[in-house]
């Protein structure tokens, strides 16, 4: 299975695995912030008065959760960028912008619609005397949205936006299937290189683990330390 | 016609919930006028927060009038002074009707003086500097001024009641509508918040105050109104309902409450 010689040959590629990960990282990072925006006009728009946003909405959430990411992942970048002739530069002089880009597209309305129902939640949860409040002293509603209501909102739900976080790292490795040169497919190139997949497995393993536990063990941390300033 | 020193003027006020199976509010109507204290009592469920809500819309009626200044708030347009048709603004009356609620709903993100000045500088466009040295000083008539910088979560109930009571001041109202002011908090932080409340009616506020403390009622109200099931049933000056009840319902009432 495993065997020095191919730890030593897999070895000859580590540089594939430095920049899978910047390229992982990179990719997670973009997705959340994107995703985020996407999520917060999605969830106010689902909560709007104006029934057709609201359907659209909500159809677009369902749509969303109901599909594969892979399949979702593929009609992005075979159909939706088919036609489009995406700039083919190099992002940090290694990933392919014309194939990290649908990546980022994909994941990020994949992303949003998860995080939308989030963020509703979120919302929701704000006591309905913080908007009459709000209201009572003359401020529009969009004001009291603003300064009021989402404030109070993500500071609750910032947990849950950072385990999407973590969430975004592991699925973004689906991102290989299109060429977008993330850990896995450093993967596939080692493999394909010396016929070794055990050690490069192993490493990928590693490398996601190191990523991954360390954030949701902080993110752990911040969510006891804020949960004891709300005590009452 | 409005009398010069009205400020509300509700007309048949309803509010029907489950298409009409309950009726919360059932063809009230009442007049307010400029340095009123109005004190609306009755058992729970009697419509009386309902009243007080639909006075500023945060309750809308399923039918009738709020005249507010003369401007009838429930409608979508009203007619100015140059008989132009103008879209109505339910913002710009809310200013001037101050509310204090049950739980005093500050905003908890914020500090005492952030609380405060949030609105004025949002809503009036107020200088910040002016609008906290405003703050300080109001902060001060109700003793809390080493509270400023304080977050609401640091404050006891009697205290935030009171921040909540400044803060609607701030917006210089022109009427306060206090829900049960006095319902959420321990006994012995109700005798503070009551003070603030009677020195504001004493400097000649026009109040409408949902209570179920009958002595601060009768000391501080100039009218009485009694709710039961949606209707006022007696309405009158403090000696009127307090010693000389009309109805069964209030003389009922007040045997069980006094």
């Amino acid at each position: 299975m495993f065997s020095s010689a191919g730890f030593a040959k897999t070895w000859q590629y580590i540089q594939l695995f430095k920049e899978g990960l910047i390229c992982t990282l990179s990719l997670s990072a973009l997705t959340v912030f994107f995703g985020f925006i996407l999520a917060l006009m999605l969830a106010l728009m689902r909560m709007s008065k104006i029934k057709p946003l609201s359907w659209f909405a909500t159809a677009y959430v369902e749509l969303f959760r109901a599909t594969p990411m892979l399949v979702q992942l593929f009609i992005i970048y075979y159909v939706v960028f088919a036609k489009a002739s995406l700039p083919n530069f190099k992002l940090f002089g290694f990933i392919r912008f014309e194939r990290f880009f649908p990546g980022v597209v994909a994941l990020s309305m994949n992303s949003g619609a998860y995080l939308s129902e989030i963020i509703r939640a979120g919302i929701q949860s704000i006591d309905h005397g913080q908007t009459e409040a709000a209201r009572s002293l003359g401020l529009s509603s969009r004001q009291t949205l603003t300064e009021i209501i989402l404030p109070q909102a993500i500071k609750n739900i910032l947990p849950a936006i950072a385990n999407e976080f973590v969430t975004i790292i592991k699925e973004s490795s689906i991102c290989y299937t299109i060429g977008v040169q993330e850990i896995m497919y450093a993967v596939a190139t080692t493999k394909g290189a010396t016929y070794r997949i055990a050690e490069p497995l192993l490493i990928a393993t590693a490398v996601y683990f190191c990523l991954t536990f360390p954030t949701s063990k902080i993110i752990a941390y911040f969510e006891r330390r804020m949960s004891r300033g709300d005590k009452r | 016609m409005a009398t010069r020193d009205e400020i509300i003027k509700v007309n048949n006020l309803c509010k029907y919930y489950y298409n009409g199976e309950l009726k919360a509010l059932d063809d009230v109507s009442y007049s307010i006028n400029k340095g009123d204290v109005v004190v609306v009592i009755g058992p729970s469920g009697s419509g009386k927060s309902t009243f007080l809500r639909c006075l500023n819309l945060l309750e809308v009626p399923t039918s009738g009038e709020v005249i507010f200044n003369g401007v009838d708030i429930t409608k979508k347009y009203h007619i100015d002074k140059d008989g132009k048709k103008v879209r109505q603004n339910i913002d710009i009356h809310r200013r001037g009707m101050g509310m204090v609620f049950q739980h005093f709903n500050l905003f908890p993100h914020k500090t005492v003086l952030d609380n405060m000045t949030l609105a004025p500088i949002k809503v009036k466009k107020m200088d910040k500097k002016k609008a906290e040295s405003k703050a300080l000083k109001l902060l001060g008539r109700v003793g809390l001024k080493d509270r400023a910088t304080a977050y609401p979560i640091q404050l006891s109930g009697g205290q935030k009641q009171r921040v909540a009571i400044v803060r609607a001041l701030m917006m210089e109202p022109q009427v306060m509508l206090f829900d049960e002011p006095t319902s959420a908090l321990d006994p012995e932080m109700v005798g503070e918040v009551l003070a603030v409340i009677k020195e504001l009616a004493e400097s000649g506020m026009t109040m409408v105050v949902v209570t179920h403390e009958m002595a601060f009622a009768r000391e501080v109200g100039n009218k009485i109104v009694f709710m039961d099931s949606g209707k006022i049933v007696e309405e009158g000056s403090p000696e009127q309902i307090f010693d000389n009840p009309q109805s069964p319902r209030l003389k009922d009432f007040l045997g069980k409450v006094l």
